[in-house]
Formats: structure tokens, C-alpha cells, sequence
């Protein structure tokens, strides 16, 4: 047996675990529309690949990862789109974010799918099609996978840890997907054991789920692995990926170091599981598990496709009737959603209906005693009172001196806080404020620099100019000085002085000429409706015009030829 | 005693030397008080201050010529650090706070002039003569040098609009739901 180590700090708060538990997963109908966020993971917004009134097949790419650090979307249903535009996300801010609409047919038509034998293929491959197969950590952070999938140059990979943690309250999803679907988590994670090359692969699951430990025990029996399947003590948040990495094997991994540093990596279950669909079965990421609980009656988990709207979603669960909010994620770390028509996206794992009853609202913020009941319960031993104080007097110079930035917004701290102080939003506050500083700083020193370039290059070029004219001059001089030999002479000398004095202003006047033509121009341009025909093409028009001008090809080459032929004979 | 005098002597030339050896070698570059100031102006290079750019503003301000509350685009927040650094009093700033802004050249009248170009202070601005020009946003400080330049009045400034990438978490006040 395995020994754990513990992680300090952590708080137990009711599980509410077994409501969403009773049913297994549930396969959920066809919205009428789905919204598909393009960018729905860390790095490079993805560029849409299709536009309004395309047809599009189920798994069809329709956002290209724009960089290496990026991940692909995909059409989660065949059918129409109805608009590239901004839509609103699922995000805190109820900002809107450029998404596909797409309205399906009902075909649920596939692309054609092309299962892969991973073994046979360079590693490299395997990472780019986990990338335009959209595999990103689908426990929450939605950190493209590819990513992580290489080991330190100089560590070798020890352990690989897959997350099977859970130790949000309400949330099942990952439960429910060990308990049905673990042969799939474990063959992923197979795929991701060989990428990284990890000598051993522990499977931490907390120990409040022992079906979850049986069936993923009986998998990697079944399929003959050495993975540990190892239950974890229950403890809020045991599910956190340092908390994990740190009891199964007493490895600290400081904020300043990723973790494939230490010779570690760690997946969610859920991401061991797309990414053999996507290897295995040639089908990228387009739904996912989610649970659906809270003030519902219908508690269940469902397999929902990405780009749900909430409103079909939650109407699977019939929400009873004092419902007045939804969160997203648990109710530690998730945040309210910005209404009934943001959709669903890779990064929601649990939708929780919310009432008063169930969520009271929280008693006024008192002053802080210094307690230290928040330091106790930090799972990283950071002292939230003292961050606490500066964030909230703007000093974030000393926010970033008790290490901010390390802090995970588990939500412990708020969660003991006898004065009811909502630590965390001030964490988060604090944080938001320092990268937007940085971003400003950056962009200050840039513009900064670019301002000194030219400047000097002004510089330079008036030096230059002076040197020039300089150098004219003394030709001039030169001119004059020389023996008139004849009157004539002096007088051509003379005439092309003027001429020179003479030719800037004709230069000017005709410049000034040219400019009070095309301002003349342009007011026309502007009063006259300006010619929209280039503008607002459907993809049908803008073909054709690719194809005339294909066809024009040709014969402008062959006129060119012809041209060409004619000059070289007139030559002859 | 004479040995006593000769000692302090030598030792006098020693440090002197030592001491004027060490002011040459780690001359301080540039006025590091003007750097710190520098640091804190908006780089907008807008001129707005009446002076021609942020530098010149800030070697105003060391040589104590200037007041710390005339730079629009850094603001309120601009003068409190200023204020902070120097040890000067606060004061409101001269002029309205307003929020960033880009330029953005209407590319269907644009005639190609090259005239804001030439304005431009941090070479937002590519086009060549007679073609379209356009504003690179990520690079443009909103300082409106290039407005009054365009003969054919193509370029308007828009206010930079919250979205999801500078979005930030809002100081807590009312939001106060609890949630577990
Ligand atoms: S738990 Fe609350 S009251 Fe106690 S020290 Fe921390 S912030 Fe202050
Ligand atoms: S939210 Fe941050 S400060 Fe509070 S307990 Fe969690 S890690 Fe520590
Ligand atoms: S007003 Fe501010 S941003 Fe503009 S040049 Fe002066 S110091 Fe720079
Ligand atoms: S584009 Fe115009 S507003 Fe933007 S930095 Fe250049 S001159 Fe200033």
C-alpha cells in the first residue's frame, strides 16, 4: 500500500453529493440552437472556419487553434449556422464573446471518423491531433492537453496522476464517468502515460466514491495495467491538481514551477477520456458530462452538448419554481451564470439551480479580528488576512509580497471566515487589478520604445537631408566658380539656377493641386452612398467570384504571353 | 607624530583615490529621479502636457519647472503616484479624465496622404503614399495627434469598450451572495 502524505489546511463542507448520483448518465436531447464559443480554452483564440448559412457536419472543425498553445472547436451537431457574432458567455463578466450559431437539422449527421492506432504514430502527431481534436483539462481549467503532454528535458517523468478527486460539493460528474465509462479513462490514460514516458500511474479518487475506486479498479484489471487506483482521504480540495500531486506523493510544486519540473503531471479523468475518443475514435470534443443539481427536482447527470443554451439545459432538471440563480462550477470556486441564454462551454463541469433557501445570502462583511482561522484552512499556507488588507486598501505591491499569486481561489478561507469577509473576491479583485497593470506597463515600454526609434530615425533623416542639400549647394558653388568662357554659357548656367529655384515651387503648387483634388474626391465619395456590392457577400457569391476570376486566370497569362511574343518580334 | 600625519595623509590620497575611481566607473547613466518619473507617465506621447512628449514632461517636473497634474492620459491615479514619489501635494488634474481611446482611419475615404503618418509619434500608422492607410490598434496610444493632420477628416477616435480579455473582478461591495 501506498503511503499518502497529507496537504495542509482544507475544509469539509457538506458533500450533497448523492442526490445527482441516483440516475446514470443521461443521454441529453438536441437544443433547438446551439451557441458555440470559439474560444473556450486557455491560449490563442481560435479563428472561425465557417460562416452564417454553411452547412456543417457533426465534429466538422469550426474554430482552428490559432497557435500551439490553443485548442480546436468543433461543430457538436450536424446542421445550419446561422451567424458568426458575439454572443454571451459563460463567463462572470456576462460579457459577450464571438461564437457559431448553429441551428441542427436533427441528423446528427457525423463527418467520417478515422480511428488511429496511436502506437504507430510520432508523438508529435499524437499532440497536434489532440489539439484539433479540442482535448483541453476538462476539470475546469481548460488548459489545452497537448501542452502538458511533454515531459522536462532534464527530469524524467516519475508519476503521472490522473484527477479523479472530485472534492467540489455537488459536483458528480467525474463520479458518474468513473462508474460508466472508466475503460475509457484508463486506456486514455494509457495515451498519455506513453506520451510523457511516466514511470508509474496513480489514480486518486476521494474515498467517498467507492464505486467510482471499484470500477476503476476493475478496469485497469481488465485491461491488464499497473495503474494504482487509491483512495484519497475526503477533504475540501483533495481534487485541487497540487493538493493531489502532493498526497500522492509528497511533492510540493511551487507557483514559480510547472510541474513536469518535479518529474509529475496530472490529467482529470474526464480529459484521460476524450482524448482516447479523440485518438481511438477519430471524435473530437463535442459534449461532455455535466452535472445538474441543486434546486431541481431531477437531479442528474447528462451528457450535454457543448453550446447548450442554460435554459434547455436546466429545464432537464425541472427547477423548482423559488430557483433564482445558476452557478457554474461548484459552490467553492463556481460563479453565477450571466443568464439563461449562455451556453454551455468545455469548461462546465456542474450547474447548480440556487435558491435563497439553499444559498442564503451571506451576512454583512465585519471587521477582520485576525483570527487566523483562514490561514489555518489555506491549503498553501498563504496568510489571506494580511492579502486580505492590502487588496482591499489597493496596495497590491504587498498583495504580490504574500504571494497572490500562489492562491487558488479555493474558497476555504471565505468559507471559515468568521467576519464573513469574501476573501476570495477580493483575491481575484487584487489579482485582475495586477495583470492590468502589467498589461498597461507593457504596453507603456513599448510605445515608449517605438517613440525613441523615431525619434532617432527623425534624426537621421534630417542629418541626411541637411547633408544633402549641403553637398547641392557646394555643387552649385563649384558651377559658379568656374570660368565663364562664354556669355552663353553663363547665361545656361544662369537659367538653370532658376530652373532648380523654380521647380520645388512648381512641385509645391502642383502637390497642393493634388491634395484639393482628392479632398474633392473624397467629399464626393462620402456624400454619394458609397458602393456596398464588395461588402457583405454570401459564401455563394464569394465563390462564384473565385471562380471567374480562376477562369480570368488563364487568359490574362495567355495575353501576357501574346505581349510578350509581339514585343520580341517587333524587336527582331 | 610626523608618522601619524604621513599615515592620515596616505590614508586621505588612498580613499580619495578610491572614491573618485568609484564615481567615474559606476556613473550613474541619465537622472535616475526622471527615469522613476518617466516610469510612471502613460508614454501616450500626446504633447497634452505642452510638452513634447512624456520625457520632456518628466525632466520638467525633476527640475521642479512643472506642476505633477498635467498629463490627462495618466489620470488621477498618474498624479497620486507622482505626488507619492516627489512628496508633492495632491492636486485635481487640469483637465477631464478620459477613457482610452484608439484611432480608427474610415479606410474608404482614406487618400493616402502619408500627413498622419508623419504625426503619428509611436508609428501606429502603415500606409504608403496613395494607398490605404491603416491604424495598427495594438500599437495605437489614443493621443489624437493624427486627427487634426488628415485632410479629408477619415480618422475618429473610439473609446476601448470592456470585453472579456480586459475585463477585471470588481472591487467587492454589494456583490456579496453567499454561495456555500
Ligand atoms: S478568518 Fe476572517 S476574521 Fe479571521 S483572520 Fe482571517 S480574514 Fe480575519
Ligand atoms: S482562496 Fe487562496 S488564500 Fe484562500 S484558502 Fe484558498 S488558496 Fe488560500
Ligand atoms: S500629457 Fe502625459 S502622455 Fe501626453 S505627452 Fe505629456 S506626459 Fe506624455
Ligand atoms: S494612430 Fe493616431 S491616436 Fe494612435 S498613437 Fe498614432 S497618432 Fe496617436
Amino acid at each position: 500500500m501506498l503511503q499518502l502524505f497529507k496537504f495542509k489546511g482544507g475544509v469539509k463542507p457538506d458533500s450533497n453529493k448523492t442526490p445527482s448520483v441516483q440516475m446514470p448518465i443521461g443521454i441529453a436531447p438536441l437544443p433547438p440552437l446551439l451557441i458555440v464559443p470559439l474560444h473556450q480554452s486557455i491560449g490563442g483564440k481560435p479563428n472561425p472556419l465557417v460562416e452564417a448559412g454553411e452547412r456543417v457536419l457533426k465534429g466538422q472543425l469550426i474554430g482552428g487553434a490559432d497557435q500551439w498553445l490553443s485548442s480546436a472547436v468543433h461543430a457538436p451537431t450536424s446542421g445550419t449556422v446561422l451567424a458568426v457574432e458575439e454572443r454571451v458567455a459563460a463567463h462572470p463578466s456576462g460579457l459577450p464573446t464571438l461564437s457559431v450559431v448553429i441551428e441542427p437539422d436533427g441528423r446528427d449527421a457525423w463527418i467520417e471518423r478515422t480511428p488511429l492506432d496511436y502506437t504507430a504514430l510520432e508523438p508529435e502527431r499524437v499532440r497536434e491531433i489532440l489539439r484539433d481534436s479540442g482535448v483541453v483539462g476538462l476539470g475546469g481549467a481548460v488548459f489545452p492537453s497537448h501542452a502538458k503532454l511533454a515531459a522536462a528535458k532534464s527530469v524524467p517523468m516519475e508519476e503521472l496522476i490522473i484527477n479523479g478527486g472530485e472534492c467540489e460539493p455537488f459536483m458528480t460528474c467525474d463520479d458518474i464517468l468513473m462508474r460508466e465509462r472508466a475503460e475509457g479513462i484508463v486506456r486514455g490514460s494509457g495515451i498519455f502515460r506513453d506520451l510523457l514516458k511516466a514511470r508509474r500511474v496513480l489514480v486518486g479518487i476521494e474515498d467517498n466514491k467507492p464505486e467510482a475506486v471499484a470500477a476503476m479498479k476493475a478496469a485497469v484489471e481488465k485491461l491488464g495495467e499497473n495503474f494504482e487506483v487509491i483512495a484519497v482521504p475526503t477533504r475540501y480540495p483533495a481534487g485541487g491538481a497540487k493538493q493531489l500531486i502532493r498526497v500522492l506523493t509528497g511533492k510540493e510544486v511551487p507557483a514559480s514551477k510547472r510541474s513536469p519540473e518535479m518529474g509529475v503531471q496530472c490529467f482529470n479523468v474526464a480529459t484521460a477520456y476524450t482524448a482516447w475518443r479523440a485518438i481511438a475514435h477519430g471524435e473530437p470534443v463535442l459534449s461532455r458530462i455535466v452535472t445538474l443539481t441543486g434546486n431541481v427536482e431531477q437531479p442528474r447527470n447528462w451528457d450535454v452538448l457543448l453550446g447548450t443554451p442554460l435554459r434547455d439545459f436546466v429545464a432537464l432538471g425541472k427547477p423548482k419554481s423559488d430557483t433564482d440563480r445558476y452557478l457554474m462550477g461548484g459552490p467553492m470556486m463556481g460563479f453565477e451564470m450571466p443568464g439563461l441564454d449562455a451556453p454551455l462551454v468545455k469548461a462546465t463541469n456542474c450547474i447548480i439551480a440556487g435558491s435563497p433557501k439553499l444559498f442564503p445570502p451571506l451576512a454583512p462583511e465585519m471587521p477582520c479580528i485576525r483570527c487566523g482561522a483562514c490561514a489555518e484552512v489555506c491549503p498553501h499556507e498563504l496568510q489571506p488576512f494580511e492579502m486580505y488588507w492590502f487588496a482591499r486598501a489597493r496596495n497590491f505591491g504587498k498583495t504580490q509580497e504574500y504571494n497572490i499569486f500562489d492562491c487558488i481561489e479555493c474558497g476555504c478561507c471565505s468559507y471559515v471566515c468568521p467576519s464573513h469577509i469574501p476573501l476570495v473576491q477580493y483575491f481575484r479583485f487584487a489579482k485582475s487589478e495586477i495583470w492590468s497593470r502589467e498589461r498597461e506597463k507593457n504596453m507603456a515600454d513599448a510605445a515608449k520604445a517605438r517613440f525613441e526609434l523615431r525619434n532617432e530615425r527623425d534624426e537621421r533623416e534630417k542629418a541626411e537631408k541637411a547633408e544633402r542639400l549641403a553637398r547641392a549647394a557646394a555643387a552649385k558653388a563649384a558651377v559658379k566658380k568656374a570660368p565663364a568662357e562664354s556669355v552663353s554659357e553663363v547665361q545656361t548656367g544662369d537659367t538653370s539656377v532658376a530652373a532648380v529655384a523654380a521647380a520645388p515651387l512648381d512641385a509645391e503648387a502642383v502637390k497642393k493641386a493634388t491634395i484639393v483634388a482628392a479632398m474633392e474626391r473624397a467629399r464626393q465619395q462620402r456624400e454619394s452612398v458609397q458602393p456596398k456590392n464588395t461588402e457583405g457577400l454570401t459564401v455563394a457569391q464569394r465563390k462564384e467570384i473565385a471562380e471567374i476570376e480562376a477562369r480570368r486566370l488563364p487568359l490574362q497569362e495567355l495575353s501576357a504571353l501574346n505581349a510578350d511574343a509581339q514585343s520580341s518580334q517587333r524587336k527582331k | 607624530m610626523l608618522t601619524a600625519i604621513l599615515i592620515m595623509a596616505l590614508g586621505a590620497l588612498v580613499l580619495g583615490a578610491a572614491l573618485g575611481f568609484a564615481s567615474i566607473k559606476f556613473k550613474v547613466e541619465g537622472n535616475p529621479l526622471v527615469e522613476k518619473i518617466e516610469a510612471i507617465l502613460p508614454q501616450t506621447q500626446c504633447g497634452q502636457c505642452g510638452y513634447p512628449g512624456c520625457k520632456p514632461y518628466a525632466e520638467a517636473i525633476a527640475d521642479g519647472e512643472a506642476e505633477i497634474n498635467l498629463c490627462p492620459p495618466g489620470g488621477m491615479e498618474g498624479v497620486r503616484k507622482l505626488a507619492d514619489l516627489l512628496g508633492r501635494d495632491v492636486k485635481p488634474l487640469d483637465a477631464e479624465e478620459k477613457p482610452k481611446q484608439v484611432a480608427i482611419i474610415d479606410e474608404q475615404t482614406c487618400i493616402g496622404c502619408t500627413l498622419c503618418i508623419q504625426a503619428c509619434p509611436v508609428d501606429a500608422i502603415v500606409g504608403a503614399a496613395k494607398q490605404m492607410h491603416t491604424i495598427v490598434e495594438s500599437l495605437c496610444t489614443g493621443c489624437e495627434l493624427c486627427i487634426k493632420p488628415c485632410p479629408v477628416e477619415c480618422i475618429r477616435m473610439e473609446t476601448i469598450s470592456e470585453n472579456i480579455d480586459n475585463w477585471k473582478w470588481k472591487y467587492p461591495v454589494i456583490e456579496l451572495k453567499r454561495v456555500a
